[in-house]
Order: C-alpha cells, then structure tokens, then sequence
C-alpha cells in the first residue's frame, strides 16, 4: 500500500514554510528532495566513517570502501545490469561528456550522430562538440509539431541514416513526455550503432530494467533520484564501455606510471580517476534503498494520478496552454498562460510557497519548435500530493488574477 | 536622491502584503515608457538573464549626468527596473556612487531580487550604473 503521508515524514524538507507559507515543491525534475535516511548516511560517513576509498589497508578505507563498491552494486541490481558495467560520475552531464569524448578515435568524418530537439543541452552540445572534432555528422530526428516522436517518421529517418551513434532522452525534462525507446533502439540493430539513452529524468520515474531495453549507455544523475547532488554516473554495456578512452586521467585509474607513459586499468576504474564523491555515493546508497523499498507499480500509479489531477485542473483554467503530452508522461507539465511572462507567473507562485520552474528548461531548441521563450514547468514526484495541487492552483488562480 | 523613489518607497512601504507590493510594482513597469526598438540592440542587452532586459546608458556631459533607459520582457523586472530609474536617472555621477541600491531594496523588503540566483539583470544593471557613474567621477 502507497500512504503519501507516511512517505512525507521522510522527506523533512517538506515541511519547511516559504513566505509564511506550507512550502508546496514541484520542481522534483531539477532535483528531487532527500529522506531522512539520505541526509542521514552522509553525516553518520562524515562522523564514523571518512576515509578515502581503494587505498590504504587501515580499517576505516576497507570499509569505505566496500560501502563505495556495494553501492555500485545496488545500481547495477537497480538497472539490472553488471556492477563492472557501471561508472561514477559526478552526474549525468558528466556521464554524457565522458561517453561523447570516449568516442572521438571511433568516429570520423565518414559517421553519423543522431539526437532529437526534445534533448537537454548537456545531450545537444557534448555531441556538437565530438562533431566539430572528428567531423562526423550530425543528425536530427524529426519531431511532431506538438513535440511528439512519430515513430514510424523516426524508424524510415533512422533506416536512411544508419547512425554510428544514437543518443535519446527517456523522458524529456521540459515537457515530462515519455520517448518510446525501443521501436527506436530497434530500428538501429542491424547497424552496429551506438546507443544512448539520457535517463536523468527516466531514472526514478520510470525504473528501467536496462537489460531488457538493450541500450549500450545509460546515464543518471542521484540527485533526480533522491540521492545528493554532485553523484551520478553511467552504465555502459561492457565492450563497448571498455572500448571508450578515458576522459580524465590521474591516480586510481592506472595500472602502472612511469615518467614516459602508463598504462590504464579496465572500465570502471579507468573512468575514475582521482578520489570520488564518497560521501555522496554513500547517500545514493540509502536513496537507492529507499526506492527500491517502494512498491514500484503503486508509487508509478500514484504519480500518474497526481498528474491527470493537475492537468484537469489546469484544463479548467481558461488561457492555459499545455505542451507536455498527456498519455505517456513521468508526471512534469508544462505550460503557459496566456502571453504573460512564465517568470512573472513563478515569481508570484513563490509568494504563495509554490516552487516550480520557469525559463528554458535547458531545452532551447525544443523551446524554438513549439514557437516559444519559455514555459512554466511544474514537476511532480510521489511525495507530492493532491492538496500541493490544490494549493498550486488556488495560487495560480490569484497570480491570474495579479496580473489581469 | 530622487523625490520619485522617496514617493514609490513610500507606497511600496505601505503595501503590507506582497501581493499588493508586486501590484504595485508590476504598475510602475507598466507606466515606464517602452523603450525605441532602435536601443535594443545586442549590446544594450543584459546577459544571462531570464526575462530579456534592455539597458541604454549615456552621461549628459552638459548637465553631468546619467541618462538610463530600460526595458524587460516581464511585468516584474520591468517594475524593478522602473524602481531603479526613479533612483538613479538623471543624477551626477557623485550622487550616484552616494545610493547604494543594495540598501534601498532592503529597506522595500525587495532585497531578494538583488540576488545572484534570480537571474533576473537587475543586479547587473546596477552593476553598470555604478560602473559608468565612478567612471565619469575620475
Ligand atoms: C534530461 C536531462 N539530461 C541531463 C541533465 C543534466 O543533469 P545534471 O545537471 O544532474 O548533470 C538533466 C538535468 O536537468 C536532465 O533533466
């Protein structure tokens, strides 16, 4: 059973005042809040526990480390994959530049790289980059005018181009809608194409049994997921994660130095180099803990319901546009209203305690397709509740009313 | 400093909740004249900011003063802006460099949108006046 009560009292963030007012927090999609057990693993590593990880054979780096290597296992359990198969990042942009970059003597001017408008900039620019430098091309799927993935125009694009390297966003930040990956991963087999999903939004949301999806990388940031900031890594089936060249070099990830050269140990260490965020690991571990306690099928229901309860709202509200799609969505609307100002319409929410996000979304070209600046972007997660909902509309209501 | 500010704070100070603040400085924004679309160019633009906000900044030699003109794409920072004006437009350098905005938007309760994460230029435009008035005042 799914009591969003009892979930609540985890998350103590949630009963902190705004203005005076019940702080009412949908802005999960830029980071999600922490449960106590998160909050309080990193303190009991910082008082009990600090020691750096794989050096030193002292008590207190043994332990360390086996905290740090259990936690790669917790992911690889969560994701269904290999421990061996997953990297620490300090988050997914880091993820999607490591993977971009271990790229570059793998591809040249005769490959192809394939994303979609509906990306985050750190999934737009990292493959921009590896394009200007190795002189590969780079493609775009067609999107729908209302932002939608058309996958029988995406499977006939994707035959034509045969891409060296595929790169798909789960679920898009600005909007919440939901890619439906596999007619696309599926679309590219017989190509040998390298294939990339961005999962910082999907990760949570959506729990991926990555096996089953059969993609090559897939990549996350823990803070979406509970977790604290500054953690977050990849997983990269294994030859072709190994088959990547390390994008920063230094201790822990060598096998042997000498002054003229060195040579590099195996994936994952190799992508490791200096000491990582170990305290922040050691949170993701209790955030992953926390999730994988949940009943998954209820809280994804759940976050389904608050979602048609908000759009029903929303729909009620004349002048509302909503960009985001309703059927397949991870809970994250999107919208305007009228030609007001969506900073305008989330400074005044912050009056009312309602913390949502407004601008760009790191989406400028998705923004550019559907013809606007910017949207008001409200995102939900399963601590959320109908009351935070109401709450956000009677708000949303008086901003209106403000403003006309 | 300017009779017009002394006026707005005076109103500002008594709107008690903030909604009724942000009426009022949603008002002002709205009775700052738009600016000629011929100012707007890119450099007159304000970068890293949400809303789009314009600055155009001339010192009068003949009278020594700033002349400022702005604009923004959004009700508030217009508001803002227009709050600004009204303390600095038209003052020599010297009793620029005197006001310091920092202290006027605290005393308005308004301190927060001086803050690095709003990202709404009002902070840099600040910024610019200041750099412009010590600049004339060497
Ligand atoms: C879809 C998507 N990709 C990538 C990122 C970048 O994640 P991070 O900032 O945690 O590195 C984000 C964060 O907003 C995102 O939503």
């Amino acid at each position: 059973m799914f009591t969003v009560e009892k979930i609540r009292n985890d998350f103590p963030i949630l009963t902190q005042q705004i203005n005076n007012q019940p702080l009412v927090y949908l802005d999960s999609a830029a980071t999600s809040q922490k449960p106590q057990s998160v909050i309080t693993a990193t303190e009991v590593f910082y008082t009990e526990q600090n020691a750096n990880v794989h050096r030193g054979r002292h008590t207190l780096s043994e332990q360390a480390t086996t905290a740090y290597e259990q936690t790669r296992d917790k992911v690889a359990h969560y994701f269904n994959v290999q421990s061996r198969e997953i990297v620490w990042t300090k988050g997914a942009t880091e993820a999607l530049n490591l993977i971009a970059n271990g790229l570059t003597e793998q591809l040249d001017k005769n490959s192809s790289i394939v994303i979609t408008p509906l990306e985050h900039h750190a999934n737009i620019v990292p493959w921009q980059q590896l394009a200007l430098k190795t002189g590969a091309k780079l493609h775009i799927l067609p999107l729908e005018p209302d932002a939608t993935l058309n996958v029988a125009a995406c499977v006939e694009f994707l035959d034509q181009v045969k891409p060296s390297v595929l790169t798909l966003t789960h679920a898009s930040n600005a909007l919440g809608n939901i890619t439906n990956l596999s007619p696309l991963l599926s679309a590219v087999k017989d190509f040998n194409t390298i294939t990339i999903v961005d999962g910082a939004q999907g990760a949570m949301h959506l729990q991926p049994d990555l096996k089953t999806l059969d993609c090559d990388f897939y990549v996350f940031s823990a803070h979406k997921m509970l977790g604290p900031t500054g953690v977050g890594g990849l997983y990269g089936k294994y030859e072709r994660l190994n088959a990547l060249q390390p994008y920063q070099t230094g201790g822990e990830m060598i096998e042997t130095v000498s002054l003229l050269q060195s040579t590099f140990r195996d994936a994952p260490a190799k992508f490791e180099a200096g000491t990582p965020n170990i305290a922040g690991v050691i949170g993701f571990s209790a955030a992953l803990d926390y999730l994988t306690a949940l009943d998954k099928k209820a809280v994804y229901d759940y976050e389904q319901m608050l979602f048609n309860y908000v759009v029903d709202k929303l729909n009620d509200i004349d002048g509302i546009t909503i960009y985001s799609n309703l059927e397949h969505n991870i809970g994250t609307i999107c919208f305007n209203y009228r030609d007001e100002h969506p900073f305008d319409i989330a400074t005044l929410l912050d009056g009312f305690g309602v913390a949502v996000r407004s601008g760009h979304h790191c989406t400028q070209p998705l923004m550019a397709h559907l013809g606007i600046n910017g949207s008001v972007r409200a995102s939900f997660c399963f601590y959320n509740t109908h009351q935070d909902i109401d709450i956000f509309i009677n708000a949303l209501h008086e901003c209106i009313a403000l403003l006309d | 400093m300017n009779k017009t500010f002394k006026e707005l704070a005076y109103t500002l100070n008594n709107s008690p909740a903030w909604q009724q603040k942000y009426r009022e400085i949603m008002l002002l924004g709205k009775q700052l004249p738009t600016m000629p679309e011929v100012l707007k160019t890119p450099d007159a633009l304000v970068p890293g900011c949400e809303s789009k906000v314009w600055l155009y900044l001339e010192f009068d030699l003949q009278e020594n003063c700033l002349v400022i003109i702005g604009d923004s794409d959004t009700r508030i920072v217009k508001g803002l802006l227009a709050l600004i004006l009204s303390l600095y437009n038209g003052l020599t350098p010297s009793q620029v460099l005197a006001i310091n905005a920092f202290e006027e938007f605290q005393k308005l309760g308004l301190i927060s949108h001086l803050s690095p994460s709003r990202g709404n230029g009002i902070k840099a435009i600040v910024e610019r006046i200041q750099a412009m008035a010590e600049q004339k005042s060497l």
